[in-house]
């Protein structure tokens, strides 16, 4: 690949720009990608969380494991369905016989993920403060906030290969019956420590659970394991989920007849 | 410009195309034609760089089509879906005009397509004419040499069609080349300078339109009577008849005789028309499919 060019950078930016653009101007997807996680933090970590004096280290957790359900949503369903739909409109094809730089839209969609991830983990922080009484020290705040919105790498990645995977009207229903459960069982709304031990045992092989993992060891409350063999998992699994893409391509481009 | 040498192209089991040889040359409008699953779209993809060929080669102003380099003179109109719906026509516009390193200017790509009253409004408020007047200057946007008209005019009442017509025209009149698939014969038949027939993956048949028409030597009868059909197909020098409606199309070399012979037969016949073979009658002989009776505008 040739070096990039300042044209080229321009060309990112400007697909990132117009990519947020259509996004954020669907509050069909917007809202909710934003407000369930804020919504079950409140529940759940504000709301229900135990003893008041309890209260301050639920809402800490639950930042952590809410924050990690927030950027995992909205890289799966920002990538996942918004790429099963463009493919199915023969946008995408248009777009691909233009002369962009390569993979221009996959960075224009992968701006779109970590901009939500941003605000999901903004939202919450807010939301943490005003309401959980959480407090933590400056540099905590900032490598927890890095961390959450890092993880939206690993899952985008995902989020492309199950948009090339699904079709459009599948790809929703296919990703909630991925998404939901895997952050169950990872412990994302019910702390791991409070799951039965088969489940705690299932919970290595999915990525939500190193993922949450490394959040919460920032803050603290991690199960010990160490940070490089969590973040070791979610390469391979960033790995694997680009090899899943480029063969759901080709067999996708094998299967169109016109 | 673009090229396809012994090209062909498998989806699973099914060819779609078939060692095909097809080059375009500059200045000039060629349509493609075909019916359905012939192989036009895919010989478009595959001049476009979004497939590849499971045989053969594909040249795209000499180079690989996939490449930067090669599309960065080729613009494409192609049939989709649905476009994103919440971006107005100029943000569209705005970003692939970035992709070129010579682009059309805004203005007057808006202008020329007719569309600088709605660019600013989204994509999902406009009619479907003006739709396709985006997505024609989307193609337009590079100023390509080479463009790529997949069937451009779907969907559009006659006015918007003419209207399309003539820009196109214009186009070739300033010197780019167009490739155009289409179901619309008399749109191969107003703008074509060489027609290329597809059928199953093969070409059956390519030259201007006059070359095509007389390819199919003869005449076009029709009548409403109530003579048999297989009992006029076996009179000499009549080469096939179809059924239209009520009436009969009858393809001879001999149309005075037919004529003849059915007047003396048929007292009630009625609606006499004797014709030139247009570009639809040769289309029906050479594929064997009445391609341009449903999609007639």
């Amino acid at each position: 690949m040739r070096p990039l060019s300042v044209r080229d950078l321009r060309i990112y930016g400007l697909e990132s720009r117009t990519e947020l653009l259509k996004v954020m101007r669907l509050p069909a997807y917007a809202l909710p990608t934003i407000g369930f996680p804020a919504v079950f933090y409140l529940l759940f970590a504000v709301a229900l969380g135990g003893r008041p004096q309890d209260g301050a280290k639920v809402a800490t957790y639950m930042l952590a494991t809410y924050g990690a359900f927030g950027v995992i949503g909205a890289s799966l369903f920002g990538f996942g369905v918004s790429l099963a739909v463009e493919r199915a409109q023969g946008w995408l094809l248009l777009k691909r016989s233009m002369p962009a730089p390569t993979g221009a839209w996959i960075v224009g969609k992968t701006a779109v993920s970590l901009v939500f991830s941003a605000a999901i983990v903004a939202v919450l922080v807010v939301l943490g403060v005003l309401f959980g009484h959480v407090r933590m020290p400056l540099g905590t705040w900032a490598r927890l906030s890095a961390v959450l919105v890092a993880g939206a790498l690993p899952f985008s990645a995902f989020g492309l290969a199950l948009g090339y995977l699904c079709g459009p009207n599948s790809a929703p229903a296919v990703i909630n019956l991925i998404y939901l459960p895997m952050a169950f069982l990872s412990g994302l709304w019910v702390p791991i420590e409070m799951l039965p031990t088969f489940m705690k045992n299932l919970a290595v092989c999915l990525p939500a659970y190193h993922f949450a993992q490394l959040a919460l060891q920032v803050v603290g409350a991690g199960r010990g394991g160490p940070a490089w063999s969590h973040v070791l998992t979610l390469a391979g699994f960033t790995l694997f989920s680009v090899a899943l893409a480029l063969g759901a391509f080709r067999r996708d481009e094998g299967a169109t007849f016109g | 410009m673009a090229e396809l040498r012994g090209v062909s192209k498998t989806y699973g089991a099914v060819a779609a195309l078939d060692r095909v040889d097809l080059a375009l040359a500059p200045g000039q409008l060629t349509a493609l034609l075909g019916p359905n699953g012939a192989g036009k779209t895919t010989a478009v993809r595959l001049m476009l760089g979004t497939c590849r060929p499971s045989g053969g080669k594909v040249w795209l102003f000499g180079a690989d089509p996939s490449t930067r380099e090669a599309r960065q003179r080729v613009g494409a109109m192609l049939q989709l879906g649905r476009v994103p719906e919440t971006l107005t026509p100029r943000e569209h516009l705005r970003l692939f005009r970035s992709y070129y390193e010579d682009p059309r200017p805004m203005d007057d790509l808006l202008a020329v397509t007719g569309i600088s009253g709605i660019a600013d409004r989204r994509f999902g408020h406009l009619s479907g004419g003006q739709r396709q007047r985006v997505l024609f200057a989307a193609a337009l946007c590079g100023n390509p040499h080479l463009l790529f008209l997949d069937e451009p005019t779907v969907g559009l009442d006659i006015e918007a069609r003419h209207l399309f017509w003539d820009a196109i025209r214009q186009l070739v009149s300033d010197g780019r080349s167009v490739l155009l698939t289409t179901h619309y014969l008399e749109e191969a038949d107003a703008l074509a300078d060489r027609v290329v027939v597809l059928q199953r993956g093969h070409i059956v048949a390519d030259g201007s339109p006059a070359d095509i028409k007389q390819r199919v030597a003869g005449r076009q009868l029709r009548c409403i009577t109530s003579v048999d059909p297989d009992r006029i197909r076996q009179l000499p020098a009549v080469q096939s008849v179809r059924t239209e409606g009520s009436a009969l199309v009858i393809l001879t070399s001999d149309a005075e005789g037919v004529a003849r012979h059915l007047l003396s037969h048929d007292q009630r016949l009625s609606g006499l028309e004797i014709t030139g073979i247009d570009l639809e009658q040769a289309f029906v002989e050479l594929t064997g499919k009445p391609e341009g009776a449903a999609a007639r505008a």
